[in-house]
């Protein structure tokens, strides 16, 4: 017989949980679906933008979302130089796969273990009101701090897509993910417009970093965890689809809590890998991809 | 008007040349090794053996590792979950049938590289990218099977009694780093089997362009998987003597950040088109690492490492080799 | 045209995503024949030749290659059949010297096993194409025409009973495109048929017994380059209504 208070909490978490993958998704189906930038790194700056929070609620009680989103302008303009030197040294040259995936893994790897140096390997947590109550509707209990991480995942989406559809910018980032060159052709500067959509995908990247460290406490190594959720959306979702990160990070956050649920939480890490291996064994265009 | 043809006489001065310029090499490293083995007796301590013992380990996992990386141009970041595939095996070998060490490794290598094999199988036929990609998710997932795998003791790990001294080779210490040596010279003449051969010079072809090489014959999917394969199989190898250096096993050491990382670094510090880069890349950060855990941290240590790598790939992307040629080159 | 076709398709149709490139190709080339193909940018010329060496899958028809049903297989076998091209814009092997670059087709599409022999056919090849001096060169080191002297090198080297140039001639000067078809010449005296895909109209003409015309997709002509040049349907395609 089905235990409907298991399975429903299990649902309903996953949903939650997909919600905050959105947000961690986001700049990866900017970066690497539409851009074609493999950046491996976004996790470990969804980690750096988790230790920002953390700092600032430590040592100065900001709440945590607050000081990312502070953060956010600042991660634009980081992300953009960084873009900036990826371009310079190998995207110019047409040599980008085996050493720009090095540079990115180089640079995962340097903040994660930078984090461990500085924060060392203790879990860490922030403080908040919305930390720990919740509301319960039956038998279900939805965490607030879980809560905020669905509302605010799905909010950073819908802002990159009306980004996308309403601005000049965001319309010429969907331009260079289709054809860099007919961009060239209105006039648009291909590498300019992909230097601020990376910008932007390391802005979401921190912001992640906050909602993360609201609905779990971190160590620098977790980041590793992330890679693979990441990608996993991003190909389920077919690559360039925001719709389709969506509903892919909606299926990883429900898959995964049902995972933890009726297997174990040892096993969770293990399925954004099957996933993905799914995917791109039977359909690598994704749910949505062309 | 017929398609060319080359005469009997032009082949024939071919053959000579290529027969001489196979055995120079080989006759220098096989000195070289033998130097660097009469100078490790010398020393005689635990402590240098195992020293050598780990910088050998890191020549085999970086020239495995080139063999995809370097000549095909795929990037497999999960260097770390082969290693440990062999290391695994090794201690289901140790806890059940108890074979000797080199009976183990070809075990270890064939399970590693029948792992290459499949995440190959699905992901080959892909860009390069999804199967980097897939290789970042694999270290995780391997880890996560073996964390929940009790007989080989989960998270908690598992001891391994090793031996204080064997027949013939005197310490155990000493063994495991002949046997580590005979693997490293082993992994050597592979690669450069491998570089010379007509299977290198596909992936060399496939690496520049892969619809290019298609169309001039080569079976680039067949290439990529044996390529796979064998750099898997190495490194899987390469793990299994590794239970009875460390003693105790557990996921943590086994899959390893510093394996993961210093299995890309060493070769793209070193140069990736030669076998030779590995091998310079392995020993010169493998023996600065063993001289400078007695002084930092193995975290600092490291961060140093990866910031060294980035450092290279921006400014020096064809590493050391790549420098020495272009000094030769600017002299000429 | 008698004989059995060396190379001929049915029907072969292509689509990517809602958009039909081709829309069922019936195409026929004999032994050692010289056909032209042309058509406007865009007609789907280049897909048609993607399907036809594997580069791309077709989503409907059949290809035949000597008798052997090909229209599933592998580039890589087709080309170890004897299917050669070279491409529009040149492809070489950045990282391999020229005279490698005519060493791959020679020890895998030719399928050559002796080292030796394999380097001096390559310098064979080399010396017809003329680029013998450049044999030990980088890629990067070579003018646009020596690149596609490289392309063809390369399509030679596989020993092929059919080669497919892809517009071969496309930015050269005059005296360039006369050297790059002396050498298409050759080439086919020596046996190979060769499909010639070219913009250049005095090429086509020079070169062709025969030219097809290829319009958004649909064969719309054929025969020799009188006929087509005059068919009305050719000449709207090429200067519009």
């Amino acid at each position: 017989m089905l235990n409907w208070d298991l399975l429903s909490n299990a649902l309903v978490s996953g949903v939650l949980l997909g919600g905050f993958y959105c947000a961690v998704a986001v700049g990866i189906t900017i970066a690497f679906g539409m851009l074609d930038i493999v950046n491996i790194a976004h996790p470990a700056f969804i980690m750096m933008g988790a230790f920002i929070a953390y700092f600032f609620n430590t040592s100065y009680g900001v709440d945590p979302l607050l000081a990312c989103v502070i953060a956010a302008p600042f991660a634009y303009i980081g992300g953009r130089l960084m873009y900036r030197l990826y371009y310079l040294a190998f995207e110019r040259h047409g040599e980008e796969s085996l050493q720009g995936l090095a540079f990115f893994f180089g640079l995962l790897f340097i903040i994660e273990v930078g984090l461990l140096l500085i924060f060392g390997v203790d879990y860490r947590f922030v403080e908040a009101r919305y930390i720990g109550p919740g509301i319960e509707i039956g038998f279900v209990s939805i965490p607030w701090r879980m809560l905020i991480g669905l509302i605010v995942g799905l909010a950073m989406v819908g802002g990159v897509a009306l980004f996308n559809a309403k601005t000049f910018t965001g319309r010429a980032i969907l331009a260079v993910s289709q054809d860099p060159g007919a961009l060239r052709l209105v006039g648009g500067d291909p590498v300019h417009v992909k230097e601020i959509a990376f910008g932007i995908s390391i802005a979401t990247a921190i912001i992640a970093g906050a909602l993360l460290i609201i609905i779990q406490p971190v160590e620098p190594s977790i980041g590793r965890d992330f890679i693979g959720r990441v990608f996993a959306i991003c190909v389920l979702g077919g690559m360039t689809s925001l719709p389709g990160t969506v509903i892919a990070a909606m299926l990883l956050g429900i898959a995964e809590a049902l995972t933890t649920t009726y297997l174990g939480p040892s096993w969770a890490p293990a399925v954004s890998f099957g996933i993905l291996l799914l995917t791109l064994g039977v359909r690598p265009s994704g749910i949505l991809g062309r | 008007m017929t398609l060319p043809h080359a005469s009997d006489s032009a082949v024939g001065e071919n053959r000579a040349r290529l027969r001489a310029r196979a055995l120079l090499p080989l006759a220098g490293m096989a000195i070289v090794l033998a130097l660097v083995f009469f100078a490790l007796d010398w020393v005689g301590t635990d402590y240098a053996y195992l020293a050598a013992y780990t910088v050998l380990q890191y020549v085999v996992l970086a020239t495995a590792w080139n063999i995809l990386g370097g000549y095909a141009g795929y990037v497999n970041f999960a260097s770390a979950a082969f290693f440990a595939v062999g290391v695994y095996t090794s201690v289901i070998v140790y806890k059940t049938v108890k074979l000797p060490l080199i009976a183990t490794m070809p075990l270890a290598a064939v399970a590693a590289g029948l792992l290459g094999l499949g995440v190959g199988y699905l992901t080959l036929r892909l860009r390069g990218t999804f199967f980097s990609i897939a290789t970042l998710a694999l270290s995780v997932v391997m880890s996560t099977l073996v964390v929940n795998w009790a007989y080989v003791g989960g998270s908690r790990g598992v001891y391994v009694l090793r031996p204080q001294t064997i027949d013939f080779f005197g310490p155990y210490t000493r063994y495991l780093c002949i046997v580590m040596l005979i693997m490293a010279i082993l992994s050597i003449v592979i690669a450069r089997a491998v570089e010379r051969s007509w299977f290198g010079r596909g992936l060399a072809a496939l690496k520049d362009d892969e619809i290019a090489a298609e169309c001039a014959g080569v079976p680039s999917l067949r290439l990529k998987l044996a390529a796979t394969a064998l750099s898997g199989a190495l490194m899987g190898a390469a793990g299994a003597p590794f239970p009875f250096f460390v003693t105790y096993v557990d996921p943590a050491t086994a899959f390893g950040l510093s394996i993961a990382v210093n299995t890309i670094a060493m070769p793209l510090i070193g140069g990736t088109s030669t076998w030779i880069g590995p091998v310079i890349g392995a020993v010169l950060l493998g023996s600065l690492q063993q001289i400078a855990t007695v002084t930092i941290s193995s975290a600092l240590n490291l961060l140093i490492v990866g910031v060294l790598m980035v450092i290279f790939i921006t400014l020096a992307p064809n590493g050391i080799v790549g420098l020495v040629q272009k000094i030769r080159e600017r002299r000429a | 045209m008698s004989g059995a076709s060396v190379l001929s398709s049915r029907g072969v149709v292509k689509r990517f995503g809602g958009f039909t490139a081709l829309s069922g190709i019936d195409f026929d080339l004999g032994p050692n024949e010289r056909v032209g193909l042309i058509g406007p940018n865009g007609s789907g010329k280049s897909t048609f030749v993607n399907c036809l060496t594997g580069a791309l899958p077709c989503d409907a028809g059949k290809i035949d290659f000597g008798g052997t049903d090909i229209t599933d297989m592998a580039a890589w076998r087709r080309a170890r059949l004897g299917l050669a091209r070279s491409f529009q814009i040149p492809r070489p092997f950045r990282g391999l010297t020229v005279r490698r670059n005519i060493e791959v087709p020679l020890a895998f599409a030719a399928g050559l096993s002796d080292q030796a022999q394999i380097e001096a056919e390559a310098e064979e090849v080399l010396v017809r194409v003329g680029l013998a001096a450049k044999s030990r060169k980088a890629p990067r080191s070579l003018s646009q025409v020596e690149l596609r002297k490289l392309e063809l090198g390369r399509a030679l080297a596989a020993r092929p009973k059919v080669l497919i140039a892809d517009e071969a001639m496309a930015g050269l000067s005059d005296s360039e495109v006369d050297e790059i078809l002396v050498l298409l010449m050759q080439l086919n005296d020596s046996g190979i048929a060769i499909v010639l895909i070219e913009h250049i109209m005095r090429a086509v003409v020079r070169f062709s017994q025969r030219v097809i015309v290829l319009v958004a997709g649909a064969k719309i002509a054929e025969g020799t380059s009188q006929d087509v040049m005059s068919h009305p349907e050719v000449v709207r395609a090429y200067l519009g209504q």
